[in-house]
């Protein structure tokens, strides 16, 4: 590389990194100092409190539960989407019938792509707002009226403090699905198709073909994907703010750490606070992350 | 590659990232981070000569920023407001913003010493107000109160509101808030179908509950409320705690007094609430309908009853079949109250406020006094709907059924009408407190927990350093 272009290349990459300084890396390092001051939020003086808000943190209970409710999120969410999505793209890729012209889909899949993927076009608070008129509290909601008909009976849904928590993880499975789908699908189309073919001569069952080809070979992108699909459970801020009761109700049973620190920072005058809990979430996700990526490695399958 | 003109890919993106941050985040990180600096430019305006008509000596050319709320009850009011200020200052320049995300939209105005002359502190994501009040960055009041009145000569604007406007203005000891609107509680009906069915507001609690019952028999759920939404049912609660134990119960709630809501009167409503779910009185499924769902469903005639504020029949104006009408009702007594039936909880609200660090200080305070004119207050009721805490400004004016019946209430009650303040000084307690009457209404807690969780919040707030205390007057 000659110098000239050296500073050509640069003078692309400043901008992006520019931006990128001012919009991400320095609101992290302020958080950071912020966590030990006692700033409201909405004032120019405030003091250093050192590690008071840590401590108060440790014995909140709110925060807590909220802890405790992404947890839950944080198993239940990658591990429903991507079984999911992994079945249909399955399906949707080698589910139909092997013929001459080798290994296909079932029919239509083309069609089941896009619908499946469709929500990853809505808006978050959209998604929202169609799924809690649909699991509607009433006898006459949507939900309810079908599930009578099937002589399951009735259910308050997002009303009951049982269950309000599995449903805000639902809608966000339902919204996740699609994305993993069409991700898992372009992986398996990169296996080649000789494989699946070799295998099926040799008298392997749909079944062995999944587990000892696509499951395998497929591992790098679940990998990527659980680490995508876990910082979404240790966030979950927008659903519960739009379909919840308080939000975060009822009775905290549906609370999450956004949440906690949308209401401190904002409602409760206490962003330093809010900024503690935003470091200990930091960590978390950063630990979560290197956690996941560690203990789900495997040697990489060339082919 | 490793000729030495090369640099590889790693090391060149590493140099351009620290190079990069050091250019701007040498200013970034240290000059412009969300607190902004202290920063003490506002002068506060006015410094002409104070007269009778000018008492806080505006500068008839000074600009003005109003911010304005732009809820329930739109802004075009703060415009015609506009226009009156603009009449008697016609070399001023005006901006205004009508807009809903106000601490969005503020908060970096308030930490970089530019904030606007008068806001309309309103709506979900209004300004924490005892943290600014905290913090000494709101304008006193006072000289505002103690100005002469814009109608009458040798009156002040003190005598010409209502007193529960003075009550509702202080903030840590000092009258900060200007709450603009008064609001009137009740639980209402559609006076229509009382009428066809022989129905009225029950009186007692054992008529209350005899009048749900033959409701019921009809087919229509005797009461909704806003389950999402869980402090409309705790307000008839309170209601009838007040009402119950006289205003005493609810002074020592608002300054979190020790086993304030243990207190007899509150466990007695809390059963009645209790009582109400338990006989299947609620309407089906309330418990996770929001404000607009539920105030639909009653509009549409599925329960007889809804609790909530004045505001009712102009937010439900546009679903609100042509022939209904909207009537304010008391809560009924319970056994043993000290309150007569027909007193309510009212509210002075739409806070609006001046900065202390305004660039127009003495601007925002006269905007104030003007908003404080009859003429003012009645364009207010005209375009609004609502009566406003000016004395005497809705006379002559063509009120709807809400609007009379509301006004009837305020009138009945009187000096018993009651007022609570703890969820506005005590932010930190409004939030878990609706949970908990949420958790009553749907009946999965008893009187005695509802009494005991409530208690513990409120010893919680109390217990907190960082609470600033406030006390009734």
């Amino acid at each position: 590389m000659r110098h000239g272009s050296y500073r050509f290349v640069a003078s692309f990459l400043a901008i992006p990194l520019a931006l990128y300084a001012i919009f991400v890396i320095s609101p992290f390092v302020q958080a950071f100092y912020y966590s030990l001051t006692d700033w409201t939020g909405i004032s120019p003086d405030f003091k250093f409190v050192g590690f008071d808000n840590f401590q108060t943190l440790a014995h909140d209970t709110v925060f807590r539960q909220a802890l405790g409710h992404n947890l839950i999120l944080l198993i239940g969410l990658p591990l429903f989407t991507i079984f999911f999505a992994l079945v249909f793209a399955y399906l949707l890729n080698v589910g139909g019938r092997a013929n001459t012209a080798g290994v296909q889909g079932v029919k239509g899949n083309g069609f089941y792509k896009l619908a499946f993927f469709l929500p990853q076009v809505l808006a978050v608070p959209v998604i929202a707002v169609i799924w809690s008129t649909v699991m509607t509290s009433t006898d006459t909601g949507l939900a309810n009226s079908v599930t009578k008909k099937l002589g399951l009976g009735t259910s308050e849904f997002l009303a009951d403090p049982d269950i309000a928590l599995y449903c805000v993880m639902w809608v966000l499975i339902w919204g996740s699905v699609g994305f993993y789908l069409v991700l898992f699908n372009a992986a398996m189309s990169g296996i080649p198709k000789d494989i699946f073919e070799a295998a099926i001569i040799d008298g392997a069952g749909r079944l062995s073909t999944f587990f000892r080809i696509t499951l395998p070979l497929l591992w790098d992108t679940i990998q990527t994907s659980w680490v995508y699909l876990a910082i979404i459970a240790l966030d979950a801020y927008a659903l519960v703010a739009v379909m919840t009761a308080g939000p975060g109700g009822p009775d905290n049973s549906t609370q999450v750490m956004g949440l906690q620190i949308a209401d401190n920072g904002f409602q409760y005058g206490r962003a330093g606070y809010a900024s503690a809990m935003g470091v200990v979430l930091f960590f978390l996700t950063l630990i979560i992350a290197a956690v996941m990526l560690r203990a789900t490695r495997r040697d990489r399958i060339e082919y | 590659m490793t000729t030495p003109d090369n640099l590889s890919r790693r090391l060149f993106l590493q140099r351009a990232a620290v190079g990069t941050l050091l250019a701007t985040g040498g200013s970034t990180l240290l000059s412009a981070c969300a607190s902004g600096g202290s920063d003490d430019s506002g002068s506060g305006g006015g410094g002409a000569e104070q007269t009778a008509e000018n008492p806080f000596g505006v500068k008839s050319a000074d600009p003005l920023d109003v911010v304005i709320f732009k809820g329930g009850y739109g802004d075009d009011y703060a415009k015609a407001h506009e226009e009156m200020y603009k009449k008697k200052y016609p070399e001023t320049t005006i901006k205004h913003a009508g807009i809903t995300d106000i601490t969005p939209q503020l908060q970096p105005r308030f930490n970089g010493g530019n904030p606007p002359d008068v806001i309309d502190n309103s709506g979900a994501s209004a300004l924490p107000a005892s943290t600014l009040a905290t913090s000494g960055q709101l304008a006193d009041l006072t000289q505002l109160f103690d100005a002469a009145s814009i109608d009458e000569a040798g009156k002040k604007v003190r005598d010409s509101i209502e007193p529960i406007t003075l009550e509702a203005a202080q903030l840590s000891g000092k009258p900060l808030l200007l709450n603009y609107v008064l609001t009137v509680y009740a639980i209402w009906y559609n006076k229509p179908l009382f009428a066809k069915n022989g129905w009225e507001p029950a009186k007692t609690w054992q008529e209350f509950l005899d009048l749900c019952e033959e409701i019921k028999k009809t087919g229509i759920a005797p009461m909704a409320h806003q389950g999402k939404h869980p402090y409309y049912i705790g307000q008839v609660m309170m209601d009838m705690a007040v009402k119950h134990g006289g205003h005493d119960v609810i002074k020592a709630i608002d300054e979190l007094e020790p086993n304030a809501w243990k207190h007899e009167s509150v466990k007695a409503a809390a059963e009645a609430i209790l009582e109400i779910k338990g006989k299947g009185y609620f309407m089906q499924g309330t418990e996770g309908l929001d404000h607009i769902q539920s105030q639909t469903a009653w509009n549409q005639g599925k329960a007889a009853f809804i609790p909530s504020g004045s505001w009712l029949e102009n937010e439900q104006k546009p679903v609100a079949p042509k022939d209904f009408e909207t009537t304010a009702a008391y809560t009924p007594l319970l056994d043993g109250s000290k309150l007569p039936v027909d007193c309510t909880e009212i509210a002075a609200g739409e806070p609006f406020i001046v900065p202390e660090k305004a660039k127009n200080k003495a601007g925002g305070l006269e905007y104030m006094r003007i908003m404080l004119s009859k003429e003012a207050a009645g364009k207010f009721t005209e375009l609004t709907g609502s009566p406003t805490v000016v004395k005497g400004a809705g006379e002559g004016l063509k009120l709807s059924p809400g609007a009379a019946s509301s006004g009837a209430l305020l009138k009945s009650g009187g000096d018993n009408n009651w007022t609570t303040y703890f969820a506005a000084w005590y932010s930190t307690m409004d939030k878990p407190i609706r949970s908990v009457w949420g958790e009553l209404a749907a009946a999965r807690i008893t009187a005695d927990e509802f009494c005991a969780r409530a208690q513990k919040i409120a010893d919680d707030t109390a217990k907190d350093p960082k609470t600033v205390k406030q006390t009734r007057t």
